[in-house]
């Protein structure tokens, strides 16, 4: 067992992790932060994503010893300070960006990393950097939409096929 | 996963003291922990290269791009000294995995699929590690083979920039690997051309197109051309024959980009 120290949505967190134990894993059942979700634990579906030192990865293909001394930023750090959604979960919300939610947190998390780069981003760009993002329910279309609703840009011209 | 132990070190020195026996250097862990999941590797101990501040960076050293070993792919595609290295490391797996896997991972693993090997072959490059410098013709020696011994470590690999570069991939549409991809780039000695994907070899170069667009850089000198298949590789994602015939086309793709 190693003792690992980070900070997490702002908070500072320690706790004990075999070398083996997944960020993931540290999340969600050492600091019982749910909302981070495991889908195909084979880094492929996106659902686990968190902010490192405030780069996107996937927090099943990383180990939470690899994070000692990291800030972590997850989805439970993501709404307004008084509860509300932000305007990336407000956009996913007004334009039916999700169905069963399982995807939803790592494409919120996903869609902070690429607006933190690129602000104004055009509708290929946000569909390539959601590669690694994989929603069983929507066909992307909404969210595509809502990612870009987010983004601030107008909206109405983008079908919802 | 098997139960084992990670050290992390913070000087190569510390992390070459740290391996041997069943030890493992993990990189990026974009490929390994995926293996590590499904049991297919069994260390007592990673030694990860992510906290080792000389592996890290990139930096001009005379003619040659020095790209440190632990440097994610994010950072070369930011990069745009060489551009066709950094296209080449914007279009690796995705915007995530770019943030943890890293070139000397990448090409010490030597997939038969990936990316870096091919830029690294098709540029001529220089694998640095903790003991030797090891030119990449001498490198890859086949399907996950390199020549790396144990407890041996990449430290950095130096690019020589050439005049102009491109790579073109042909994606296998469910792993998003290279079905086949071609490095091409061009020296004032010559040309090189890389084909990663294609062969039961892994990375390799393609002499005769080589040779070819050595005196002639344009997509129709390879109109003569053809390349054998004999050693492609057969899966349901493409029979050898195509996968030979896709090494002409994207070779010809990459020279008409290159630039």
């Amino acid at each position: 067992m190693t003792n690992v120290t980070m900070t997490i949505n702002g908070k500072a967190v320690s706790g004990e992790v075999e070398g083996n134990t997944l960020l993931s894993s540290f999340l969600r059942d050492d600091q019982r932060l749910t909302g981070t979700h495991i889908g195909c634990d084979t880094s492929q579906c996106g659902a686990c994503l968190v902010h490192v030192n405030g780069r996107a990865v996937k927090s099943c293909t990383m180990f939470a010893a690899e994070a000692d001394g990291a800030e972590v930023a997850t989805i439970e750090g993501q709404a307004n300070a008084d509860g509300s959604l932000n305007v990336i979960q407000q956009a996913f919300q007004d334009h039916h960006g999700l169905q069963c939610g399982f995807c939803t947190p790592g494409m919120v998390m996903t869609t902070a990393a690429l607006l933190k780069d690129n602000p104004k981003p055009t509708e290929a760009e946000v569909r390539a950097y959601l590669e690694g993002n994989i929603c069983r329910c929507t066909g992307y279309h909404n969210i595509v939409k809502a990612i870009m609703a987010a983004s601030g840009q107008d909206v109405s011209a983008i079908a919802a096929e | 996963m098997y139960a084992f132990d990670i050290e992390r070190p913070e000087t190569i020195a510390e992390a070459v003291a740290a391996l041997g026996g069943e030890a493992q250097a993990l990189g990026g862990g974009q490929t390994l922990i995926p293996t590590l999941k499904a049991r297919l590797a069994s260390p007592d101990k990673l030694v990860s290269l992510s906290s080792i501040s000389e592996m890290q960076g990139i930096r001009l050293e005379g003619r040659d791009l020095w790209i440190g070993g632990a440097t994610v792919h994010a950072d070369v595609a930011n990069d745009g000294t060489y551009a066709a290295l950094s296209d080449l490391a914007a279009h690796i797996g995705d915007p995530a995995v770019r943030n943890r896997g890293t070139i000397g991972g990448s090409i010490a693993n030597n997939d038969p699929a990936a990316c870096y090997p091919a830029a690294a072959l098709g540029s001529g490059a220089t694998i640095v590690t903790n003991t030797r410098e090891i030119a990449a013709d001498d490198f890859f020696q086949g399907m996950f083979d390199t020549a790396l011994n144990e407890e041996e470590i990449i430290t950095a690999v130096k690019f020589p920039i050439p005049e102009v570069a491109n790579y073109q991939k042909f994606v296998q549409p469910a792993s998003r690997f290279a079905l086949v991809g071609v490095f091409v780039a061009k020296y004032a000695d010559g040309v090189r051309v890389a084909v990663t994907g294609a062969s039961n070899e892994g990375v390799h170069r393609w002499s005769a197109a080589e040779d070819a667009l050595s005196s002639n850089f344009s997509a129709g000198a390879l109109d003569g051309l053809s390349v054998p298949s004999g050693n492609m590789i057969a899966d349901l994602h493409g029979s050898p024959d195509y996968r030979a015939h896709l090494v002409k086309v994207m070779t010809g793709r990459a020279v008409a980009q290159a630039s």
